[in-house]
């Protein structure tokens, strides 16, 4: 009995998720009524391993092979280390990378697998809520296994604070090199370019709502009369309408102004990542149900295409005819 | 070469819906190509278009009702179909990505293919693990979340772009055979056009039952098990202003004003 959570790093730096699993790993070492083990792969072990002894944290296991993420290595790693700690549950991030290597873990070591789980309950067995249909609806699962594994989605869970007294452990694998089969070759930082949107105090962000890329010019013309700068969700960037410097969400930037004007955004998860630090949020989605109003502070549940036009003819502009 | 894409029906909620049981109410939903998976299938008709003799073959797991979506992919330009389905799956609430992975696998070892496209993740149930369990289950190789795609076929070499978070990618070179799971964004699906959507219907698309593939019904057995849906409770306080849309956009006028965005 131990839930096992194994630590994300990119670059030198542990990723936020690393201390929220601590935290959703605590919880659920509660339920369980057992101790949480934390595992750390490659990059500076020891370094990370200080920084993840928090509180409620019993152990710490240091696995000092490569530099970077590799999913071989850690596959592998997390096999050695499954077999001698026996953990109850494995809980792994739910980001890009965690998805990259957690199928594969819970497949060769045959336990059931559920992703993205957003919250944790206890009972006679465990059961776990995740989302469905675009965050539409919740819902709830039991798993009725001794051993399973679960991956955490980012961001819900606070992240562990206070310092823990955890024991350090050096963990020995024997990594399989001739079996690797991805050769990690670096890094590339994308979505440079002249405009910063992480510098703007006011944004004016266009989402799927504006149909067709004949209609960017009516958001651009909204955000000329307001002196915003454009920024968009993630199917206008996929469609190729504004460029990849424009984009706010999990994949493109966060983004923190003062006012951020979100326009025909539906507010998937995803997005409200990256722009759920602005001081004042404002919707205009005709959907009075769409997720962006949990977290907007105001809204217009109209169509966009009667909202925009009259907006920008307030400030003396002209919409242009789309 | 044979590049073997997985095509997903997904279902799509209405705005208005209801809950019935533990699952939304057939009649607020409506079926539809996983857009993920129309990225992939661009992806293997371009490498197709691109090289000498390869062939596109789609995999679905879905009832008779899904065919219209895997004919959508049919009319893009895959050249063959594969459809698995059996009466042990209907009615299935949560088939488990392990589970998934094994029907597709046991399709995949009957075609062996060189190259597994997959997308990312299904728009309806997002578990975002099938691609990759399925890597797994086959020995292959697998790159999750690619939304840069060079392959090397005579190397067996396919360099790859895995988007991270915050605007990062890994440039990564993954051998052959592998699966990787397609982000959308990596290029522009096509629209089929009414010559691909006539050739469509006459392309070969196979149904197969779970015996077929050399299954048993205990492949849907899973100890994960749906115990409720519902709405998630509103945390909504936002100020919403009603009215014409004239005057919502000038109480909107006013707070930017207000918060100095815009002068007088």
């Amino acid at each position: 009995m131990t839930v096992l959570a194994v630590a994300e790093h990119r670059r030198g730096d542990l990723r936020d998720v690393s201390f929220e699993l601590v935290s959703a790993g605590r919880e659920l070492a509660g339920e369980l009524e057992t101790d949480l083990a934390v595992a750390v792969i490659g990059g500076d072990v020891e370094g990370f391993a200080d920084e993840l002894n928090r509180e409620g944290v019993d152990t710490v296991y240091t696995i000092a092979e490569g530099e970077e993420f590799n999913h071989g290595v850690y596959t592998q790693s997390i096999e050695q280390l499954y077999a001698d700690v026996d953990p109850t549950a494995l809980l792994l991030p739910n980001s890009v990378n965690g998805l990259d290597y957690a199928p594969a873990v819970a497949g060769s070591l045959d336990l059931p697998l559920v992703t993205d789980v957003i919250a944790l309950g206890g009972g006679d067995s465990i059961e776990v809520t995740r989302e469905q249909y675009g965050g539409k609806v919740e819902t709830t699962y039991s798993i009725d296994a001794d051993r399973y594994a679960l991956t955490i989605r980012p961001a819900e869970w606070p992240a562990a604070g206070a310092a823990g007294d955890a024991t350090i452990e050096a963990f020995e694998v024997d990594v399989d090199e001739a079996s690797l089969g991805s050769t990690v070759n670096g890094f590339e930082e994308v979505g440079g370019g002249d405009v910063d949107i992480t510098d703007a105090d006011v944004l004016v962000s266009v989402g799927r709502g504006i149909e067709e890329e004949e209609n960017i010019p009516l958001v651009e013309e909204l955000a000329d009369v307001l002196g915003a700068t454009l920024s968009s969700s993630r199917p206008i960037v996929d469609n190729g309408w504004l460029p990849q410097n424009r984009q706010v969400g999990q994949s493109g930037k966060v983004v923190t102004p003062d006012v951020y004007i979100a326009v025909g955004i539906s507010g998937a998860v995803q997005h409200v990542a990256g722009m759920k630090g602005a001081d004042t949020i404002v919707a205009i989605n005709s959907d009075p149900n769409a997720p962006i109003y949990d977290i907007a502070d105001y809204g217009i549940a109209d169509d966009l295409f009667e909202v925009v036009p009259e907006l920008i003819a307030e400030f003396g502009g002209e919409a242009p005819d789309v | 070469m044979k590049v073997l894409v997985t095509v997903k029906e997904v279902a799509e909620v209405d705005d208005e819906f209801e809950i019935s049981g533990l699952d939304v109410d057939e009649s607020a939903l409506e079926y539809d190509l996983n857009e993920w998976d129309d990225y992939a299938v661009e992806e293997a008709v371009q490498i197709s278009e691109a090289g000498d003799d390869v062939e596109v073959v789609t995999v679905t797991v879905g009832p008779e009702r899904a065919e219209e979506t895997v004919r959508m992919a049919l009319a893009k330009g895959a050249d063959r179909a594969v459809r698995v389905w059996d009466d042990a799956l209907e009615g299935v609430q949560f088939l488990d990505p392990n589970s998934k992975a094994d029907l597709i696998a046991a399709v995949a070892e009957e075609e062996s293919p060189d190259l597994i496209l997959s997308g990312v993740q299904a728009g309806d149930d997002a578990n975002g693990a099938t691609g990759v369990a399925l890597a797994e289950r086959l020995g292959f190789e697998w790159a999750a979340v690619v939304n840069d795609l060079d392959l090397d076929a005579e190397a067996g070499v396919a360099s790859v772009h895995r988007e991270l978070e915050g605007g990062i990618e890994e440039l990564t070179d993954v051998d052959l055979p592998a699966v990787l799971t397609i982000q959308t964004g990596i290029n522009e699906p096509r629209y089929a056009s009414l010559r691909g959507i006539r050739q469509a219907q006459r392309k070969p698309l196979d149904v197969n039952s779970l015996e077929d593939v050399g299954l048993d019904e205990g492949i849907v057995e899973s100890a994960v098990e749906r115990t409720s849906m519902y709405e998630p409770e509103s945390e909504s306080d936002a100020v919403v202003w009603d009215g014409s849309a004239d005057e919502a956009a000038g109480e909107l006028a006013a707070l930017l004003r207000d918060k100095g965005v815009v002068e007088g």
